[in-house]
């Protein structure tokens, strides 16, 4: 007896070190300066980045949403409440869309986006804001529409619109109407997934004007609210111009003429609740429609999962706001996988890209992160870990801290470029699920490499501290003073140094505020900003949105320059 | 068990039927099944799936639902025992028990009726032949004039000797009517004519009598035990003095008074100085035994003594010749308050008694060991002046049975309450200083009403009464008019409501997270505690309704936002004209243990319950989905409120293919306004109106019963009855609508077609 417990007692220990054996170790010095003033720049960031959003949640203002409230109507937040799962989570998108984007503000773009779970399917919800300029659409209106469709393209998601909009905002109808990621695409895009068999499903809780009336017409199922929702090409004022029919806009479009008479909606609602409950409901029955076993099945999610050992909230002070002070990356790592076990690939090789294996929420993933600029080995092992992760279906996640690849003539000798290719290579062509987070800058061909915007990520997020540029602004300052220069100098013109400070000083300016997280969030270069403390569940909800309903691909890479 | 003294030759019994129902049928078995008696069951349609069918060997059917085609059906009672071979019927209480007919056919018929002998059950039964027994053999009766001089002259100088104040009373006849309390000489003349009078209108016989008029009586009751071989002794008194309805509803043994706190919902006890002497007692004792003995008892009875807490002397009331009752059409029991305290069962006595054996012990071998109580639970709704309430047991958690603590119940959870019997629920019977908790809920019941009751002051300082209730009524039920009462029950619901509010987003989050655990996918993460927004906290309405007990107003509606906090507690904060206040719920409040218990019952019947505590403050949440709301009870200290929650959506009858054309306005409501509607579950008895006839505000319109009870439908308003469509005898739902009142404008009436 005492000889086998004894031999318990070492199983137990040896067991005991397997598991320890890729648990990072905390080397967060929080006592140093700079701990202490990354959480003070943070907090005054994300104390900004909550006004901001208390803005827009605000929607059209006090007068709009007063006039929305006296038509029976909820703002289009309230009514996805109500349509997801009762006490699940919503993964909203692109929330600062739009961001002093226009002359007049256009709080999230007019319309909001994003992932909930309806009788435990995930869905992709598209809101028109009818207290935003009338719910029309601005350009990046239709941006957010259709990356939002792209979204659910991508993920296999139904889709459900809450259609609430006076269609195209006239005066910009050059924006908006005739290029090919414009309006038109919104319909485009719904017949596609409707042939690719992802359910689209159109609430009709208000105005459904002109092209607007193509969603309901060309969901697969919609419903309609008596006296709220109308659909027509024309409105009556148009009408009675042009044919000199005077008609109510219910009599006309209403609720009663498309569900009984014209067809063209299936389900007539009572009020707005009731088309909710009967939204639900429609989404209810696709679930029930024996599909054979949901895809997300065959991957493999562990039933329990342990939190990380180290606080989360302490992301907020690992994040260098000072893009020049590099920070481990496993420190971020260790916060937001779970048990902050992280088995790493090719540790020695290549120091400035860490790879390895990891899981988010019981979901596998592999985790590319920066520490220092590439280089030609950090490249080689990138590209090795990206095909290891798509021979075996585990997602990326990319998190970019990144100044660029190597310059200099002994890294252009060691062919860094073709380096770099077989990166931006592997990239592109892995057919798993993605994930990006740039934590920090994200610049020039490290951009690329890191599957930025351009390498269809499936998600992208920014830290409120990060930056997004070709190059920095000072590098950029410096080149096109040397240019202008030289133009100068081609023309016989003197350029003095404050002259030339002053050149430089408009660049750096123009960079630093292009290179802001609110102009790349406002332009739909990424998919929101969020406080660096909800990195693991917006993570672990974008893998879950990624790999749910949609079954593996295989990759098929392109010709690698060896 | 061994074979007593005098087993006249028959034979012992081994199969017992029990003549009864519910809790008293069970507590008969209980008792039988203990000495190895086997047990017959008999219900009626409506007692199929009782419990006291389920808890007999076997069980025989007696007839539909209504107790005069079942319970009260001697002949289908006796060829029930016959066929099973029972050689005994315990007849319980109630029912046929004081049925002199009944005992009689059984003695006949040749099957052992366990109660009293046929000819004393005869003689107690008549009132005024009791009392004339009663008085021959020295027992004290109410001073009084019982003379057929009915000389005006003769009838003051007797009211004299009786001594003010002085009840007139016509010989025949009941309900209070004629009656006159006299406080005066001067009065009494006046009095004594309209009294008369009355009676000959009412009855056709002017007789009147006298008696003495107690203004402060206590209500005692005296249990005696007699055997069939001559001895009787007798086991201590109760007080029954707090009544509703004429019935008892909270009791104690002995005559001492008990004060008790609430605590949560759990009852503490305090013993008070004991306000009946040993003296006095042993007085009592020895009159309700001479009492007993001078109708040759034997079996169980209550003899019951009216005492002038004035003057401190006790009189004969009337003997209940069984295990105590209270009215014929109850079947109430007190006993359990008197076995806690002498330490015997009854039950078992009676069968012994009945098979001839001689009482156990002697009148000095009577044990008295500390005192007992006992609150019983009804279905009932108060602030309705104690209509009956029907419907089916949602939730039913009673107390953890004990040696201390005895719950007589014939119920189980989900079973229902219906209209054919007697409301009462449960009996909690606590001995000595525990404590208990019992919680009903699902159907509205005293138990609000026993706990304002029971922490009413003079209870505690023993003043104890018959008009007790009456007295202080203005006390225990809160009225509307008290505008500062309806305040503060406005602060504490509110308060209440919050919790409600925390404990249901929770419940929630929770039950979500339930349906998806365990999945072998990654959706669970979806549903995480707190809910995931970016960048802001979830947040979501709530409106609840406040079921209103304070006043007549109706449910008034709350409304609440709720916010998850990522630290996982919530704030809550109510709409009030537009401003919020909030409480914070920590996590502490709401993260409980109850979770457990809401899986538990959650399943089963659609129920949960939240058990948490703030400071010290016990709370206790319960949810029951009925139809299309959640119904939510809340208890925390004597406080208890109640809620409900629509769920789902409440859509108008228009039909989808007929829409548009028709206003959608309040005329679609169920019932249109000026419509009465069936105040409980009923058979309509008399219907004292037609359609077209005028009315004016309070004149009654029908009449209804239900639970033995009679109640009026009066008209709200005056104006013309219309859409009357009831007939006597017609079977009527809670809230069916009876009848419209259409108003009448001014001096022109116009005449409903």
């Amino acid at each position: 007896a005492n000889s086998s417990s004894l031999w318990r007692k070492s199983a137990s220990i040896l067991q005991r070190r397997e598991m320890c054996l890729g648990v990072l170790p905390d080397h967060v010095d929080r006592s140093s300066d700079a701990f202490t003033r990354n959480s003070e720049l943070m907090q005054d960031l994300l104390t900004q980045l909550h006004s901001n959003i208390a803005k827009v949640l605000a929607g059209g203002g006090p007068e709009a949403v007063k006039r929305n409230r006296s038509r029976n109507k909820l703002l289009p937040r309230e009514r996805i409440e109500r349509l997801i799962d009762a006490g699940s989570s919503f993964l909203e998108l692109s929330q600062l869309a739009g961001h002093d984007l226009y002359e007049d503000p256009l709080p999230s773009g007019g319309i909001i986006t994003g992932i909930g779970p309806v009788h435990g399917r995930l869905c992709m919800f598209v809101a028109n804001d009818p207290t935003v300029k009338g719910g029309t659409y601005y350009p990046i209106t239709v941006k957010k529409h259709l990356r939002a469709q792209e979204i659910a393209s991508q993920c296999n998601l139904p889709c459900l619109y809450l259609v609430d909009s006076g269609g195209a905002f006239l005066p910009k109808q050059a924006e908006v109407f005739p290029d090919k990621e414009n309006f038109g695409r919104i319909f485009y895009n719904q017949a596609i997934m409707s042939a690719q068999g992802i359910p689209q499903i159109a609430l009709v809780l208000g105005s459904c004007t002109a092209g607007g009336a193509y969603i309901p017409a060309m969901a697969d199922e919609s419903v309609m609210v008596k006296g709220n929702g109308t659909i027509f090409l024309a409105g009556p004022p148009l009408v009675k111009a042009a044919t000199g029919e005077e008609i109510s806009a219910e009599d006309l479009g209403g609720a009663k003429v498309h569900c009984k008479i014209s067809g063209v909606s299936d389900y007539f609602a009572q009020d707005e609740l009731h088309a909710l409950a009967t939204g639900r409901n429609i989404v209810k029955n696709l679930y029930m429609a024996g599909q054979k076993e949901a895809p997300g099945v065959m991957h493999y999610v562990a039933a329990e999962h342990k939190e990380p050992l180290y606080d989360v909230n302490e992301l907020r002070s690992i994040a260098s706001i000072d893009l020049k002070q590099q920070f481990d990356i496993r420190s971020v790592i260790a916060r937001i996988v779970d048990g902050s076990e992280f088995d790493e690939f090719k540790k020695l090789y290549g120091t400035t890209l860490v790879a390895g294996f990891a899981r988010i929420y019981g979901q596998s993933v592999g985790i590319l992160g920066n520490n220092g600029v590439l280089f030609n080995e950090s490249a080689l092992k990138g590209t090795h870990f990206i095909e290891l992760c798509t021979q075996r279906n585990i997602p990326l996640v990319f998190l970019q801290n990144i100044t660029g690849f190597m310059v200099g003539s002994k890294a252009e000798a060691n062919g860094i470029a073709k380096s770099g290719a077989k990166m931006v290579m592997a990239v592109s062509c892995a057919k798993v699920p993605k994930i990006t987070i740039v934590v920090g800058g994200s610049f020039g061909a490290g951009n690329y490499a890191m599957c930025g915007r351009a390498y269809s990520p499936n998600f992208m997020f920014f830290w409120p501290n990060a930056r997004i540029s070709v190059m920095g602004g000072a590098q950029a300052a410096g080149v096109l003073a040397d240019v202008e220069r030289g133009s100068k100098k081609k023309r016989g013109i003197q350029w003095t140094s404050e002259e030339e400070a002053a050149f430089k000083a408009k660049v750096e300016a123009a960079y630093d505020r292009e290179g802001s997280p609110y102009y790349s969030t406002a332009r739909l270069w990424d998919d929101g900003i969020i406080d660096p403390a909800d990195t693991r569940k917006v993570i672990g909800l974008c893998i879950s949105a990624s790999t749910m309903n949609r079954a593996p691909e295989e990759t098929k890479f392109g010709v690698f320059r060896m | 068990p061994e074979t007593g003294g005098g087993g006249v030759g028959k034979k012992m019994i081994e199969k017992i039927l029990i003549a009864n129902r519910g809790e008293i049928a069970c507590r008969v078995m209980r008792t039988a099944k203990r000495l190895g008696i086997r047990t017959v069951a008999v219900y009626s349609d409506a007692d199929r799936d009782s419990l006291h069918v389920k808890f007999a060997d076997e069980a025989v059917r007696i007839g539909p639902p209504p107790a005069k085609l079942s319970y009260l059906k001697a002949d289908s009672i006796l060829q029930a025992a016959k066929m099973t071979g029972a050689q005994a019927i315990h007849p319980g209480y109630g029912f046929l028990s004081e049925n002199a007919e009944f005992a009689q056919l059984c003695e006949d018929e040749g099957v052992s009726f366990i109660g009293p002998p046929p000819s004393a059950i005869r003689n107690m039964g008549d009132k005024s032949a009791s009392k004339r027994i009663m008085g021959e053999a020295g027992v004290p009766l109410v001073p009084g004039y019982h003379g057929n001089d009915q000389d005006i002259d003769l009838m003051k100088s007797e009211a004299e000797k009786i001594g003010y104040p002085v009840l007139i009373k016509p010989t025949h006849g009941g309900g209070g009517k004629g009656m006159r309390i006299v406080q005066n000489q001067n009065e009494f003349v006046e009095s004594f004519l309209a009294a008369r009078r009355e009676a000959a209108a009412s009855f056709g016989v002017d007789t009147i009598l006298l008696e003495k008029y107690i203004t402060r009586p206590r209500h005692i009751e005296v249990q005696v035990f007699g055997d069939k071989h001559g001895n009787v002794i007798y086991l201590y008194e109760r007080d029954c003095s707090v009544q509703r309805r004429h019935q008892k509803i909270i009791e104690e043994a002995p005559a001492v008074t008990i004060a008790f706190y609430i605590l949560g919902s759990n009852f503490q006890f305090l013993l008070l100085q004991p306000n009946v002497t040993d003296d006095f007692r042993s007085q009592m004792g020895q009159a309700a035994v001479a009492a007993a003995k001078a109708v040759g008892y034997y079996n169980a009875g209550t003899v019951e003594f009216i005492v002038d807490t004035l003057s401190g002397q006790f009189y004969f009331m009337e003997m209940n010749t069984r295990l105590q009752v209270v009215s014929p059409s109850s079947e109430n029991v007190e006993h359990p308050v008197t076995e806690m305290i002498v330490g015997q069962d009854l039950v078992e006595w009676q069968i012994r008694v009945a098979n001839g054996e001689a009482l156990p012990i002697v009148q000095s071998e009577v044990p008295l060991s500390g005192h007992a109580f006992e609150a019983r639970i009804y279905a009932e709704n108060v602030p309705k002046g104690f209509l009956p309430a029907t419907g089916v047991l949602h939730h039913y958690r009673p107390v953890p049975a004990s040696e201390t603590v005895r719950v007589e119940t014939g119920v189980e959870q989900g079973d229902a309450v219906s209209m054919h019997y007697d409301p009462m629920i449960a009996k909690l019977v606590v001995w000595g200083e525990n404590r208990a908790a019992a919680l009903v809920a699902g159907l509205p019941t005293n138990i609000n009403f026993l706990f304002k009751l029971a922490n009413h002051g003079a209870f505690e300082s023993a003043q104890v009464e018959t008009h007790f209730i009456e007295h202080h009524k203005n006390e225990l039920f809160s009225d509307s008019t008290n505008s500062e009462l309806m305040e503060e029950g406005y602060k504490s619901a509110t308060r209440s409501a919050m919790f409600v509010a925390a404990c249901l987003s929770k419940m929630e989050i929770n039950k979500a997270k339930r349906i998806h655990q365990g999945e072998r996918s990654s959706l669970s993460i979806w549903y995480s505690d707190p809910p995931f927004r970016v960048n802001y906290c979830a947040n979501h309405d709530l409106e609840l309704e406040w079921e209103n007990d304070y006043s007549t107003g109706g449910p008034m509606p709350m409304k609440f936002l709720i916010t998850y906090q990522q630290d996982g507690s919530s704030v809550i904060e109510i709409h009030l004209n537009r401003s919020l206040s909030g409480v914070r719920a920590q996590p502490s409040v709401c993260a409980c243990n109850s979770i457990l218990s809401l899986s538990l019952f959650a399943h089963s019947l659609y129920s949960c319950l939240f058990l948490f505590f703030e400071d010290v403050v016990l709370y206790s949440l319960m949810c029951i989905w009925q139809d299309k709301s959640k119904k939510i009870h809340i208890w925390h200290g004597s406080q208890y409120h109640h809620f409900s929650q629509k769920i789902g959506l409440e859509l108008s009858s228009e039909d989808e293919s007929e829409t548009g054309n028709q206003p959608a306005t309040s005329e679609t409501a169920s019932h249109g306004p000026g419509t009465v509607v069936a105040p409980m579950a009923g058979v309509v008895v008399k219907v004292l109106a037609k359609n077209g006839d005028k009315v004016e505000a309070g004149q009654p319109v029908l009449v209804m019963e239900a639970m033995k009870m009679e109640h009026v439908v009066k008209a709200p308003s005056s104006g013309f009855v219309h859409g009357l469509q009831v007939a006597p005898g017609q079977q009527l739902s809670d809230g069916s609508a009876l009848f419209t009142i259409k108003r009448y404008w001014g001096s022109t009436e116009m005449v409903v077609p």
